[in-house]
């Protein structure tokens, strides 16, 4: 098992689904910051089989991590300080999403006005139904 | 500033308010006739829509303002390529209040987010069409003299018909409402629609033939089956006479129902009902405008 060191401070993003952690580092728009990243790819994991894991070196207030739980809730999230967990975050749905997913819908406006951001709203919370803040068109997976 | 983008942008609370406005415009018209003098109002319609658009520049011009703006989008800066937020944000150095009907969902949201006035979204796509709603709560209100304890009866195109499905969900946040919706199988109200009411325990019944139910309605919404919802001429003419009101289905309605209709129709109601004293589309008509005067007077806080 390949081993990397542990952090001073930052997040610990554990039971990344396998394959899934270059989507989480460009969401998390991990590439515009000056810090130490670790992509752990394919980890072993006796709950998952195959899992992914991050380690981000960073002021734990510099992340916003509520997109995780759009993406997968499942991740866990440690929140290191003083090269210790000092908090296991719960992830909660974000109210917003803002150019993650793209509202499919040709009868909406954000599909002939390239410059429009695609947002969208929790409309159902329970159901993790996410409505285009706009033409409120519910977001489905096969939409994708 | 507000803007209205969706009927239920208003409480029932607010709605009453501007209900009560509309209604003392109707009784006392010249108490309003230069409300809104030196006022402009913008009329930025992508489509045409001759009903929309003319029951805006009535209401304008009897409440004294004036009206400036573009029928299609040919005839706009769109043609040339310019966003719509850029579109608003000029369309603000000239006008007071701005009404924008687009063919594309969510535009005049956009809009609105641009604005430095008001914005009244006269109709986006398939997607919203709050004034025509308002129009609906008023006329009830006002020849009912209530928004609860009824049953409406709503009828034709269920399926596509923006207006059948807006007014659903305004109606649902009043008292009592109990709906019948005849439709064909192929134009049924869509299922999110039953499952919301099921949801929400407001009893609904789905029926196939209009005159089975008609001594039931308190009221009845006709629509019209649109041509353009159809992906072929052979559906649209199968299904289009399935349901038309006629002299002898009324005969079976009570002395008091009224009869609704967003307009234009094409022949789902006999014209020898016009005469019918229970026929309010075209008094529906009318109080589209009140509900607009009323509404322009409450966006720009004149009221």
């Amino acid at each position: 098992m390949l081993n990397v060191g542990k952090i001073e401070e930052g997040f610990v993003l554990d039971h990344i689904k396998a394959g899934k952690s270059l989507d989480i580092y460009e969401h998390l728009q991990l590439d515009k910051l000056d810090c130490t990243v670790a992509i752990i790819k394919n980890a072993r994991s006796g709950k998952m089989g195959k899992k992914d894991i991050l380690k981000v070196e960073c002021d734990i207030n510099t992340l916003d991590l509520d997109i995780l739980a759009y993406i997968d809730h499942n991740i866990t999230v440690n929140v290191i300080k003083n090269g210790i967990i000092e908090e296991k975050k719960e992830l909660v749905l974000p109210k917003q999403i803002k150019n993650v997913i793209k509202c499919h819908n040709p009868r909406c406006i954000t599909s002939i006005e390239q410059e429009l951001p695609h947002i969208f709203c929790l409309a159902d919370p329970e159901k993790e139904v996410y409505r285009c803040k706009y033409c409120e068109q519910k977001y489905t997976e096969n939409t994708k | 500033m507000r803007h209205l983008m969706n009927p239920l942008d208003f409480t029932p609370e607010e709605l009453d308010r501007l209900f009560d406005l509309a209604n003392d415009i109707e009784h006392t018209p010249s108490k309003y006739a230069h409300a809104c003098d030196g006022k402009i109002l913008a009329t930025c319609f992508y489509e045409p829509s001759t009903r929309t658009r003319l029951s805006f520049e009535s209401a304008m011009t009897r409440l004294g303002g004036r009206v400036i703006g573009f029928s299609d989008a040919a005839s706009s800066s769109a043609s040339k390529g310019e966003s719509v937020s850029d579109t608003i944000r000029v369309i603000s150095c000239y006008a007071d209040i701005c009404a924008m009907r687009h063919p594309k969902e969510g535009a005049p949201m956009v809009a609105s987010e641009h604005s430095g006035i008001p914005v009244i979204n006269a109709g986006d796509g398939g997607h919203q069409h709050p004034t025509q709603t308002l129009t609906d709560l008023l006329t009830i209100r006002s020849l009912k003299g209530r928004l609860s304890d009824f049953t409406i009866g709503l009828c034709g195109d269920l399926k596509f018909g923006r207006t059948v499905h807006s007014l659903i969900d305004a109606l649902i946040r009043y008292d009592n409402i109990r709906f019948i919706f005849i439709s064909p199988e192929e134009l049924r109200v869509p299922d999110y629609i039953t499952d919301m009411l099921k949801e929400k325990n407001i009893p609904y019944e789905e029926v196939i033939r209009l005159e089975n139910v008609m001594p039931d309605l308190d009221m009845l919404y006709m629509t019209r089956v649109q041509k353009e919802r159809f992906f072929n001429e052979e559906d649209y003419v199968r299904l289009k006479d399935f349901y038309i009101l006629d002299t002898e289905k009324m005969q079976l309605a009570r002395n008091d129902m009224l009869v609704l209709h967003p307009l234009p129709r094409v022949n789902e109601i006999s014209v020898e009902v016009d005469n019918d004293p229970r026929a309010a589309y075209f008094r529906q008509a009318q109080y589209g405008v009140y509900v607009r005067m009323a509404l322009i007077l409450t966006l720009l806080e004149l009221a």
